[in-house]
């Protein structure tokens, strides 16, 4: 599953080479893909997203589910806050309606979070018009992520970096499937380490952290790519 | 004030209870190390322990005025839409407290950059509207939104004091390991300003609070 949606996010990167012609572009698809996949991975170098990670690391198939349910909610608001922040909020952003004078950029929080719990609410209606089966397997994932800092974390990261729209795509879509991997790799080591003989006090949380401390450790030897 | 306090007159407006309710997140409920909310921002933001501490008060700030504005909407919100109404009330803290910040220490503002609006989404934030300030009148909401911000602020501070000394030899600023020990042939730790410093930090944290409290997880 997680190789799956591994290879689906590499065909988009490359999909994205030809949109824009030139092959200077696409390299930096991909390397924005696998910066934020690996590099500057979400939870392990910029630690967001650790309530939900902390909490559901216990398992692996739900992390799977949870991941998964990420990428898609990333994928969709990442670019929509793109969006909003292009044409409304960024100052004089509204020349286009006649206001060139205009800066809303302070309402930037309020917009993102409202546009955020709005879009995760509309796909988990969607989801269960369309497709009763996903639904089954993402749908009591959908209300925990409105409030997964990742979500809101990798849209303001779009906004401090000036990514283009393409651009957010690709993050939103990478920086879930790095968090995807972060939980899941996570959850198969707690599942191990259940057995294993540690002092009482640093059982669960204590031990989670060091754990993933040494995650983090390993995911930056990717810095050398 | 007066007409909400009213059924309580006869309680003193500091007593037992209210003790209890700003003390007991500072170790036995503390909501980093035993609630476990908020770990985001407790590690991000811990590089260097001036950020720690303009953190904290962040958070002091945003949970004190989220908690008294949810409190005294709690018998107005229609319990179906409570997460986006108390998401609003988040996200207007943050923003004043964004701007207060913007305007007055504008460096930290800088460093800090989006972790400020990941307030917002920080769990305890929600967590105490939640459990606590749905349930209870404003000035008990205000003890309990300033004593759950304390007891985060002073995990942050002690992070960030760790990894500030270890990982760059200062506090605030200002050189704490003397030369001589440099030239002795110490080196400062890199790991600890880099992210598994901080979880291995945390982790250890997190691991001699408990043992102290005598907690364990099943």
């Amino acid at each position: 599953m997680i190789s799956e949606a591994l290879t689906n996010s590499f065909d988009l990167a490359i999909a994205a080479i030809p949109q824009d012609g030139a092959q200077d572009a696409g390299n930096s698809y991909l390397g924005i893909l696998l910066r934020s996949i690996f590099v500057e991975n979400i939870l392990l170098a910029f630690f967001l997203g650790m309530c939900s990670y902390l909490a559901i690391c216990k398992r692996v198939d739900s992390s799977v589910g949870l991941g998964i349910a990420v990428i898609f909610v990333l994928g969709i608001t990442v670019p929509l806050n793109w969006i909003i922040q292009t044409y409304i909020l960024a100052p004089g952003a509204l020349s286009w309606a006649g206001m060139p004078d205009s800066d809303l950029s302070y309402l930037q929080f309020l917009t993102f979070i409202a546009t955020i719990a709005a879009a995760v609410q509309i796909v988990e209606m969607a989801v269960d018009k369309m497709s009763p089966k996903l639904y089954a397997a993402l749908g009591i994932f959908l209300p925990l992520i409105a409030v997964n800092c990742a979500i809101l974390g990798s849209s303001m990261f779009m906004v401090e970096r000036n990514y283009s729209f393409t651009e957010s795509v690709v993050y939103g879509i990478g920086s879930g499937t790095g968090w995807l991997l972060a939980i899941v790799s996570m959850a198969a080591i707690r599942w191990k380490l259940r057995t294993a003989h540690i002092p009482a006090p640093l059982k669960g949380l204590g031990i989670t952290f060091i754990t993933t401390g040494l995650i983090a450790m390993a995911f930056m030897t990717f810095s050398g790519i | 004030m007066t007409s909400t306090a009213a059924p309580e007159t006869k309680a003193p407006l500091f007593g037992e209870e209210e003790k209890r309710i700003v003390l007991d997140p500072m170790l036995d409920q503390n909501p980093i190390t035993l609630q476990v909310l908020g770990i985001c921002s407790a590690l991000a933001v811990t590089t260097r322990l001036d950020v720690s501490i303009v953190m904290g008060i962040s958070v002091i700030a945003v949970m004190a005025m989220a908690n008294v504005a949810i409190s005294l909407l709690r018998n107005l919100i229609p319990s179906k839409i409570r997460i986006i109404v108390q998401l609003v009330v988040v996200s207007g803290a943050v923003i004043i407290v964004d701007q207060v910040l913007r305007a007055y220490a504008f460096d930290l503002a800088k460093q800090l950059g989006v972790f400020i609006s990941l307030i917002i989404t920080n769990c305890i934030v929600m967590g105490r509207l939640e459990a606590f300030a749905m349930a209870n009148p404003p000035w008990r909401s205000l003890l309990d939104g300033i004593g759950n911000g304390l007891g985060y602020a002073w995990i942050i501070c002690v992070v960030g004091a760790f990894r500030e000394i270890f990982g760059s030899g200062k506090l605030l600023g200002f050189q704490v390991i003397p030369d001589a020990m440099y030239e002795a042939g110490y080196v400062n730790n890199g790991l600890m300003v880099l992210a598994p410093g901080a979880f291995i930090l945390l982790g250890v944290i997190v691991w001699v609070l408990r043992w102290i409290r005598g907690y364990t997880e099943n």
